[in-house]
């Protein structure tokens, strides 16, 4: 220490501190700043390219409903066709592709869930036995995500609007299920029944089941929050992210739970257990009473 | 068998009872009772058993269930509603539910057999009525019959409120929404059933009163006094071989029918039961507390009550205000009206047609239904009427499950509601009548043999042979109208059934009851007897 | 019996034996017929006599088996009763609940089941009793008895002395009318008059309460996290939530929540203001779109709560009323008559509030709802 102290008494110190100081910074920039330099510039490449990669899908597979600007389009008597996703939000997006609502295969009531078409499906099976087809597999959906992430972006990039929720906020595990019970029960269960088998609406539509394993907890979030089709809105200022929690908490812990009673008739209520009643209980019994009065066996019939 | 001795062990009770009561006379005479046999008899049985299913096990709920609306926090071992606030009524049919062991076996069995008892009383009824066997002497017994139904109704409808759950709360509100309608009244009803406003604290409690004491009470009074007519009147038979109106054939009570019956006994228990084990039924647990904010789609009530539902469902919205007053008709007369149409028809229907037809005869072998062509339609009307309305209440659950408009539903139920039960009449009707015909068809000419036979010109036919006797006692059993007496007498004087508007209107029933009858009937010759029953039978149907 | 018999096998027609020979065609439905009669006599056959006794050693054998299974669930039912289903305890939950059901219940129904399939074989296979035939009574009592019956009661009456003595009669009826009216009197305290109470909700007490405190009116908060919402948060075009007025919950006392709940529920929406019409003499009862109604059906109660934001219909699920949101909550389709009220609504503070009661009565009509 002596020494340094000693040092830095001498005039040229100054100098070298600050000729370190220069060198220093000058290696430091040689080693980062060119290549900070390349990542910045290749993100921002990087993204639009992403970006342009999205419009080109959504110029594919959405462009012709929702107009190639996605302001909505309409039929020759003004009414709309297909809404403005202008402002949707990554969030309806990730949600209408994902469940494969969108693309839309043809108008009607309403528009059905189904198997995502294959550039979008995320949920594909890669439990293969063969590594071969296992990595094919997740190859096809890791592309399916990027294309999905990319239309999401590019949406986004529109207008703004609800983004896709994080993992942890969608995790059944933590939310309070009793509150997600109370919050269901007042406000989705008159469409979609109390342990989420779907109902009916007006003019053929329909709330759609959510008790099938399909149904993810973010997509349960993200319809929330976006309100797709005749669900109304429950934005996050209404039902805090924790509300939301709790109320997929309680709806993933119903579907999971079994039934203690023995089978659960679609868990519809008394509609099935009318039915049940009157078809299996008095059938079974009407054949007990025929075996009881039938006619006498033949076989012990000696005459 | 005169000098045989019973066994000590049964012998010693039964002298001691007989001491004291006279009670061998009693059982003397009634051990061999005859009970006819056939499988549609048995219907009735499944009530009665079903009845002491309920009975047996409500008792193990009651030792448990705590009828009060007082709120609790729940900490029992159902996680989901850990913490929540809920009724105490709530609270301990969960903990019946999920920390008695056997208790949901108990409920469900409970549930169950009140499915089966109501389902059963219907079916039971629909027996009757189409086999005609509630005609005199047996009107009393018709009528208890239906004041069981109804009062099975009330007792399921309270039964399932009790345990104040979404549902039960929720078919509450609308019991509150129909007792409120009622014109001049409704309110203060309103305010007497329930101790004050809606929920309130009381509803629970009261209704616990009525389910376990009250009608259970009446009704065991009712199905013993049904019962005891039976065994006094003997039961009906069907028009079978060896059945006449002086005698009844079949089985003795003891052992036969005894054996016969206790094994339904153990049948219906054993279904019950099976039901129980692997059925579930009523799951509170999912429908959560009562909440007034909260409702499920599809909210149902349980069976029985869907036609009172199905009926408030697809009725306008007509309501009067007048002078300061309200009347609501879209709830009074879906609430009054359909129900009041099948169970007061029904109530009167064997009186009306006692009327009618001029009949006061006792009647102890049963009809075969085409053999009845307008009662027969008028049942299939009515239980058109009231299936329509039924599957009504459950429209949203047909509409979504059929992906169907929900609106379409109602407009569809709208108009069956009107045409179903009238093209049923129609229809069944024309069956009835084309039955007849088959059956003199069958008397006249017998049966095909599928023998083909070659006369010697050449020509091919099929020979008919005699039915066999037992098909036709069966078919002989319809009693061939008579023509009924002229209206006047040679002297013009009117008949005295027949005179004034309503003799008038009875005598024009009459004829609507009667006069598309086909005779059926075995002739002297066997030749002459052909020709004539198939000119008659077609000038029959010219004619009229 | 024995004309049973002779019935089904003596059985003589014409041709007796061409009968048999079947020269073209399908089997005879006739001989089908034939065969059936053969049975047509329900079990047991009363032919005791003639059952063999091999046959009736088998039958008595499977009865016992059934028996024995009968014997054995049950023994298995308390088995498991006390062996399994109350370990840890006897707090139960869900799975263990569900494996109890399954054992208990299906070892019940397997015990009775087997024992009524039992007694069943044992029926039709075994009893030997024969059908008999029973006399019907007339139910009526012959004329001499009615008679004898009809002198009796008027004898009676004559000694009592009712038919002489007017006076007698009249205050016997007299003194019963009343009784019989007494204990309907008892059940007038089973509940208060109706009064005025279904005319106002806690809504009016609390923007009452809100007011003498010198504020516009009550703030809405959300049924279930009791979160009173600002303009703001509730901004998303097509929102929908349950409503109650702040301080439902605490300040009324606990066993009158839930009949201040059920009058004061409330849904408020948030229609886009393009296609929100108010009504006449309501145009600042919402804002901008945001309105809220009676979540309590006019027709008979239930909560009509299923809203359809593309349509934005108010569909009650249990009767399908339907009301249209944007008019007043007009209805459009169903039972009830009348549109759903609705609770003016103002901003104070950024807050959402209501600035007073329903102006009508909320729920289902009643006579002197006018």
């Amino acid at each position: 220490m002596k020494r340094i102290t000693a040092w830095r008494r001498r005039p040229w110190a100054g100098y070298a501190v600050v000729l370190a100081a220069l060198a220093a910074i000058g290696v430091i920039y040689a080693g980062f700043s060119p290549r900070t330099d390349r990542a910045e510039a290749q993100s921002s490449a990087q993204a639009a390219q992403d970006l342009k990669h999205g419009q080109e899908l959504f110029n594919k597979n959405c462009a012709s409903c929702h107009g190639l600007n996605a302001e909505g389009t309409k039929d020759a008597k003004g009414n709309p066709i297909a809404p403005s996703l202008i402002g949707v939000g990554a969030a309806a997006v990730d949600f209408q592709v994902s469940t494969g609502r969108m693309p839309a295969m043809n108008p009607g009531a309403q528009v059905p869930r189904k198997e995502p078409v294959p550039a979008f499906n995320t949920s594909i099976k890669t439990d293969y036995e063969d590594p071969k087809e296992r990595a094919e597999a997740e190859k096809q959906k890791a592309e399916a995500e990027k294309n999905l992430a990319d239309l999401r972006a590019y949406v986004a990039s529109l207008g703004g609007g609800p983004e896709v929720p994080a993992a942890a906020a969608v995790d059944p595990q933590g939310g309070d299920v009793a509150l997600g019970g109370k919050l269901f029960r007042t406000n989705c269960a008159q469409c979609h029944n109390f342990t989420g088998q779907g109902g009916a609406l007006t003019g053929g539509k329909y709330a759609p089941p959510l008790s099938g394993d399909d149904v993810t907890p973010t997509q349960m979030y993200e319809a929330m929050l976006t309100g797709p089709q005749a669900m109304p809105v429950f934005n996050d200022t209404t039902l805090t992210p924790q509300d939301k929690k709790a109320v997929i908490a309680y709806l993933v812990q119903t579907r999971e739970e079994p039934n203690p009673g023995g089978n659960g008739l679609g868990r519809i209520g008394p509609v099935t257990e009318g039915l049940a009643g009157w078809l299996v209980g008095i059938g079974l019994l009407v054949l007990a009473a025929m075996w009881i009065t039938a006619k006498k066996p033949k076989k012990l019939k000696k005459s | 068998m005169s000098e045989a001795t019973a066994p000590k062990a049964v012998e010693a009770p039964l002298t001691f009872l007989d001491d004291r009561l006279g009670s061998t006379t009693f059982f003397k005479r009634n051990m061999k009772k005859v009970f006819p046999d056939h499988w549609s008899f048995m219907l009735g049985e499944i009530a009665l058993y079903s009845f002491i299913i309920l009975l047996l096990t409500g008792t193990f709920l009651t030792l448990w269930f705590k009828p009060s609306m007082m709120e609790v926090v729940y900490d029992g071992s159902y996680t989901k509603l850990q913490g929540v606030k809920m009724s105490e009524a709530y609270a301990s049919t969960l903990h019946i539910s999920f920390d008695v062991r056997g208790g949901l076996l108990m409920r469900q069995i409970h549930h169950w057999s009140a499915i089966l008892f109501m389902a059963s009383i219907l079916a039971h009824m629909l027996r009757v009525f189409f086999t005609g066997a509630y005609r005199k002497p047996r009107e009393l017994n018709w009528l208890i019959g239906i004041g069981m139904f109804t009062l099975g109704m009330l007792e399921g409808l309270f039964g399932y409120s009790l345990p104040d759950d979404l549902l039960s709360g929720t078919g509450l509100r609308i019991t509150q929404g129909v007792a409120e309608s009622i014109p001049v009244v409704g309110t203060y009803i309103y305010m007497f059933l329930f101790g004050g406003e809606f929920p309130g604290q009381d509803i629970v409690p009261r209704l616990y009163m009525l389910h376990i004491l009250l009608i259970p009470g009446l009704l065991l009074g009712m199905v013993t006094a049904h019962m005891m007519i039976m065994w006094v009147q003997k039961h009906t038979a069907m028009p079978v071989k060896n059945q006449t109106e002086q005698k009844v054939y079949g089985y003795p009570f003891y052992p036969v029918f005894m054996a016969k019956t206790g094994a339904y006994f153990l049948f219906v228990f054993g279904i019950c039961a099976l039901f129980g084990a692997f059925v579930q039924i009523n799951p509170i647990w999912l429908f959560g507390p009562y909440d007034p904010g909260a409702i499920s789609s599809g909210s149902q009530p349980d069976w029985y009550m869907g036609v009172l539902e199905g009926a408030l469902r697809i009725m306008p919205n007509w309501e009067v205000s007048a002078w300061g007053h309200t009347v609501s008709f879209n709830v009074l007369i879906p609430a009054l009206v359909p129900l009041g149409i099948v169970f007061g028809g029904a109530a009167a229907w064997p009186f009306i047609e006692q009327w009618v037809t001029g009949d006061k005869r006792h009647h102890h072998v049963n009809t075969r239904p085409r053999n009845a062509p307008v009662r027969t339609a008028t049942g299939i009307a009515a239980v058109t009427f009231y299936g329509l309305l039924w599957l009504a209440g459950a429209n949203d659950v047909l509409a979504d499950k059929f992906h169907v408009s929900l609106f379409a539903t109602t407009w569809f139920f709208r108009v069956t509601f009107f045409v179903g039960p009238f093209l049923a009449f129609v229809i069944t009707k024309r069956i009835c009548l084309g039955l007849q015909r088959k059956d003199a068809d069958v008397i006249g000419h017998g049966v095909e043999s599928g023998v083909i036979m070659m006369s010697p010109d050449g020509r091919f036919s099929e020979r008919h042979e005699n039915a066999r006797d037992e098909e036709k006692v069966v078919i002989l059993s319809k009693e061939n109208t008579r023509p009924e007496a002229p209206a006047r007498d040679a002297a013009g004087i009117p008949a005295p059934g027949t005179k004034g508007p309503i003799g008038h209107l009875r005598s024009r029933l009459n004829r609507a009851w009667t006069f598309d009858d086909i005779p059926v009937e075995e002739h002297e010759h066997e030749h002459g007897e052909q020709a004539e029953i198939e000119g008659g039978a077609t000038s029959h149907e010219v004619k009229h | 019996m024995s004309d049973d018999n002779k019935e089904t096998t003596g059985r003589s027609g014409p041709g007796e034996d061409g009968r048999r020979e079947r020269v073209i065609g399908t089997p005879s439905p006739a001989r089908e017929k034939a065969l059936l009669a053969e049975d047509d006599i329900s079990a047991p056959a009363g032919v005791g006599e003639q059952l063999d006794e091999a046959s009736m050693k088998r039958a008595e054998r499977i009865v016992a088996t059934f028996f024995l299974i009968a014997f054995a669930a049950s023994v298995g039912f308390i088995a498991y009763f006390i062996g399994w289903s109350g370990r840890d305890g006897g707090m139960h939950g869900v799975t263990r609940t569900r494996e109890s059901n399954f054992w208990l219940g299906g070892l019940m129904a397997l015990s009775f089941l087997a024992l009524a399939i039992g007694v069943t074989i044992w029926v039709r296979r075994l009893m030997t009793s024969k059908p008999i035939v029973q006399e019907r009574h007339e139910m009526a009592a012959d004329e001499e008895t009615k008679a004898a019956f009809t002198e009796d009661f008027l004898e009676g009456a004559q000694d009592s002395g009712i038919t002489k003595r007017p006076l007698l009669r009249r205050t016997l009826l007299l003194a019963a009318a009343p009784l019989g009216l007494a204990p309907l009197v008892l059940l007038r305290d089973l509940g208060p008059l109706p009064e005025k109470r279904l005319r106002h909700t806690y809504w009016a007490e609390a923007v009452e309460k809100a007011k003498s405190e010198g504020k516009k009116g009550v703030r809405l908060v959300v049924d279930g996290t009791n979160k009173p919402l600002k303009v703001s948060d509730f901004a998303s075009p097509g929102s929908m939530i349950t409503v109650l007025p702040e301080g439902i919950e605490e300040e009324v006392p606990e066993d009158q929540v839930l009949t201040q709940n059920a009058k004061a529920v409330t849904i408020l929406l948030n229609i886009p203001a393009d296609q929100f019409k108010p009504a006449k003499g309501r145009e600042n009862w919402h804002i901008n779109g945001i309105v809220a109604y009676s979540k309590v059906c006019t027709h008979v109660g239930c909560p009509a709560a299923l809203y359809e934001q593309t349509t934005h219909h108010i569909l009650c699920p249990c009767h399908q009323s339907t009301f249209d949101a944007t008019e007043a909550a007009k209805v459009i389709f169903g039972p009830a008559a009348r549109p759903l009220p609705q609770l003016p609504l103002a901003v104070e503070d950024g807050y959402i509030v209501a600035t007073s009661d329903y102006h009508e009565p909320v729920g289902p009509s009643f006579w002197e709802r006018g």
